[in-house]
């Protein structure tokens, strides 16, 4: 049986590529799918503990997570659809228009 | 008893005329606008009669007649009711108020017929009328107040009704001003007498007042009563132009004739030895109280006279008269001679009216010259203007029989009569010496030797007969006004001071000598003044007639006590060099560069630019880019594990579960 920490460590490494591919990344496509990975790497956690712990709420977790994220993929598309279209770009940098 | 059970129409009306003629008659032409404002007066004159009529038929028991219509403060114990009362008192000053009242008003439909606002001056002049018959009625002294503030509200606006000039502004807010300080004293006045008496109804306060239950500690010379007393007479002192806060009246005279024979001579300006008579109970249980009126009163009648010798525009010299006649009303009242002091402000509201009146029918024949060494020789051509103000400066002298001879020689009999009342009684004489005296002056300057105007543009005309008419009247009442005080002259009943014994008593002295004595005395005493009256008219017309050349000579080496007088004592530098400087410099360097632009604009300015640059730092981090949003997001939940991590006491806090 392999040890939870061994879980929890592969699921932090996933998380942590997740963040400093969201954070350094300029191309919107590749920003979400670091956002996925992040997601997929809590989830991971999620089921480890689950099965540590020998209870089912965290799989239940999983399962809200999952959805949630196909939710989120199906409207973030959407926004970056309809940014490419406008823009003629898919870098994030030129959608500031939020600043002041 | 129709108009007595509704006393609140004889007010009402003139509020009326001035509420529908202030509303709506600025488009209407005069004629409406007349018949609006005499009708209102005239009812309310008919009305006041009427109430006079039916008052004397009260039964002794139901005298003061007080009327409760509804309660206007009531706060804790505090009540203070629209209360209005009818005595003998209220008879005699609503007789001047609507009668004088009228005159003026039928005066001024002719005097004002040419000028602007011709609307506006009559609402005005109703408005004054509903607050000084609120005053003169008013059966408390709250509401009292309400008038005594209404007049001055008046005042203040007719005295600049040619706002566009800027010293008739200026005067009317001088007026406005200065009787503020007195009403600050009336204020606390009558505070004090609602602590000590719980309440401010005549009734209460007088009856309180009189009982035995007050001693030395109330009257004594700083008991409460007595500073009472003071104040209410400091409120006095404002409104009547008495040292030393007379500055007020002579400004007043920017303000149309009309306006300053009604309002500042005939009734305004009477209000405060109205309230000083009315408050007798008070101030007679108050030796020191009597003594401070009294002399106030004969220094302004003394003061203000000398002042009036050198006048040139005409009506400054009736002004500072005025004064001078304010000023024997409160020594009659300090003295005691409390229906001396009311009948002498009847009399002098017929014949100071009078002669204000006829001044306007000078200036307006002159065609708005008021300076008197302009004038000259007015008297064939203007016969009737001449005449009637001939008769208002011989009775304001004092010559028998006329209404001004009585009422002053009542005056300085009571003077003469108290104990150390005889310097007082010396000032009073000189006084009525110097009266004499600058009043035939002024008829000797302005209706006798040659003209001294351009004869060729000034075309002196005698006034419409709207005019002419109250002269007339008002000239018949300063000849035969003071007859019903005449008798006792003669060791017969003096009508008037029995009409008002029943609220001031008789007076005492004439109890206390003999009557023949006392008679004796009193002739005596008249000799005296009207020989003094008559040294008075005997010098202004040598210096006038005789020797024209003779009054500047005397200027002249007289020159330090002439420019003395001629610049009224410098009393308004004195007051602008040791109040109005001091108050500017405070207010400007203080108040206004000080608290109001460093310390307020400066608190809130400094909020505001402070946010400002804050804000400036912190939007800095709203870059606008979704990348360092999530590097903040990043750091965030960094620096919340490493607090978890490092720090695990603050776990829960934080709320996680370990």
């Amino acid at each position: 049986m392999v040890p939870t920490s061994y879980y929890l460590v592969l699921s932090a490494i996933l998380f942590g590529l997740g963040v400093v591919a969201f954070v350094f990344k300029r191309n919107v496509i590749t920003i979400f799918m670091s956002i996925e990975l992040m997601l997929n790497a809590v989830n991971l956690a999620f089921v480890a503990f689950s099965q540590a712990r020998h209870q089912s709420d965290g799989q239940v977790f999983v399962l809200f997570v999952i959805v949630v994220a196909a939710a989120e993929a199906a409207v973030g598309l959407g926004i970056i659809i309809l940014t490419a279209r406008n823009r003629q770009s898919l870098n994030v940098e030129r959608v500031d228009l939020l600043k002041l | 008893m129709p108009i007595l059970d509704h006393l609140w129409i004889i007010p009402l009306l003139p509020l009326l005329g001035s509420a529908i003629n202030g509303l709506l008659g600025g488009k209407w032409p005069n004629k409406i606008v007349n018949s609006v404002a005499l009708g209102a007066t005239g009812l309310s004159f008919a009305c006041a009669l009427e109430a006079v009529r039916e008052f004397t038929q009260l039964p002794q028991d139901q005298i003061p007649w007080i009327q409760h219509y509804f309660s206007w403060i009531a706060a804790g114990s505090f009540r203070a009711g629209f209360d209005l009362q009818m005595d003998q008192l209220t008879v005699v000053m609503l007789m001047v108020v609507t009668g004088v009242g009228f005159l003026i008003h039928i005066y001024s439909t002719g005097y004002m017929a040419h000028e602007g606002g011709y609307y506006r001056f009559f609402s005005y002049l109703n408005l004054f009328m509903f607050f000084m018959l609120i005053l003169v009625m008013a059966a408390n002294y709250v509401l009292l107040f309400v008038g005594w503030e209404g007049v001055g509200l008046c005042s203040y606006l007719l005295i600049g009704f040619y706002f566009l000039r800027k010293s008739a502004s200026d005067a009317g807010k001088k007026a406005f001003i200065v009787n503020r300080i007195g009403d600050f004293g009336f204020m606390l006045g009558m505070f004090l007498l609602f602590r000590t008496f719980g309440t401010l109804d005549f009734k209460g306060v007088f009856d309180a007042a009189s009982g035995p239950s007050w001693g030395h500690e109330a009257w004594g010379q700083f008991g409460t009563l007595t500073i009472a007393c003071l104040l209410l007479f400091m409120g006095a002192t404002g409104k009547s132009a008495q040292l030393p806060l007379y500055v007020w009246l002579p400004d007043a005279m920017e303000g149309p004739t009309p306006v300053s024979a009604l309002i500042h001579a005939a009734t305004m300006v009477t209000a405060g030895v109205y309230v000083v008579a009315r408050s007798h109970i008070l101030f007679v249980h108050s030796e020191t109280a009597m003594l401070v009126v009294a002399i106030v009163g004969c220094a302004t009648a003394f003061f203000a006279a000398t002042i009036g010798l050198v006048q040139t525009d005409i009506k400054k010299v009736l002004a500072y008269s005025t004064v001078s006649q304010l000023g024997y009303m409160f020594l009659a009242c300090g003295v005691g001679a409390f229906s001396a002091g009311i009948f002498h402000l009847m009399t002098h509201a017929f014949f100071k009216a009078l002669l204000f009146l006829a001044a306007g029918s000078v200036i307006h024949a002159m065609g708005g010259e008021q300076d008197m060494r302009k004038m000259g020789g007015l008297s064939t051509k203007i016969k009737y203007t001449y005449w009637t103000m001939l008769i208002a400066a011989m009775a304001i002298a004092g010559i028998p029989p006329l209404a001004g001879f009585f009422s002053k020689d009542a005056i300085l009999f009571s003077a003469f009569q108290i104990e150390g009342g005889h310097p007082l009684y010396a000032v009073g004489l000189l006084t009525a010496l110097l009266t004499s005296f600058y009043m035939f002056r002024l008829i000797f300057l302005t209706f006798f030797g040659k003209p001294r105007y351009d004869e060729h543009h000034v075309h002196v005309h005698e006034p419409p007969w709207s005019m002419l008419g109250p002269l007339v009247v008002l000239a018949i009442l300063s000849v035969t006004g003071a007859w019903l005080a005449a008798p006792a002259l003669w060791g017969g009943t003096d009508y008037f001071a029995s009409f008002l014994a029943p609220i001031f008593g008789m007076p005492q002295s004439v109890e206390a000598m003999s009557e023949t004595a006392a008679h004796q005395l009193e002739i005596i005493l008249a000799i005296v003044a009207v020989a003094s009256a008559l040294i008075g008219l005997g010098v202004a017309y040598w210096l006038y007639i005789r020797q024209p050349e003779k009054p500047e000579q005397l200027a002249k080496s007289m020159k330090p006590v002439y420019n003395t007088l001629l610049n009224k004592y410098y009393v308004d530098e004195l007051y602008a060099a040791v109040i109005i400087k001091p108050l500017m410099w405070i207010s400007t360097n203080v108040l206004w560069k000080g608290v109001d632009v460093a310390g307020i604009d400066g608190t809130v300015n400094g909020i505001a630019s402070g946010a400002k640059s804050v804000g400036d730092v912190v939007r800095h981090t709203q870059s606008g880019n979704t990348r360092s949003y999530a590097v903040w997001v990043v750091i965030g939940a960094l620096v919340i594990i490493a607090v978890i991590f490092f720090w695990p006491a603050s776990a829960p806090a934080v709320g996680m579960v370990r």
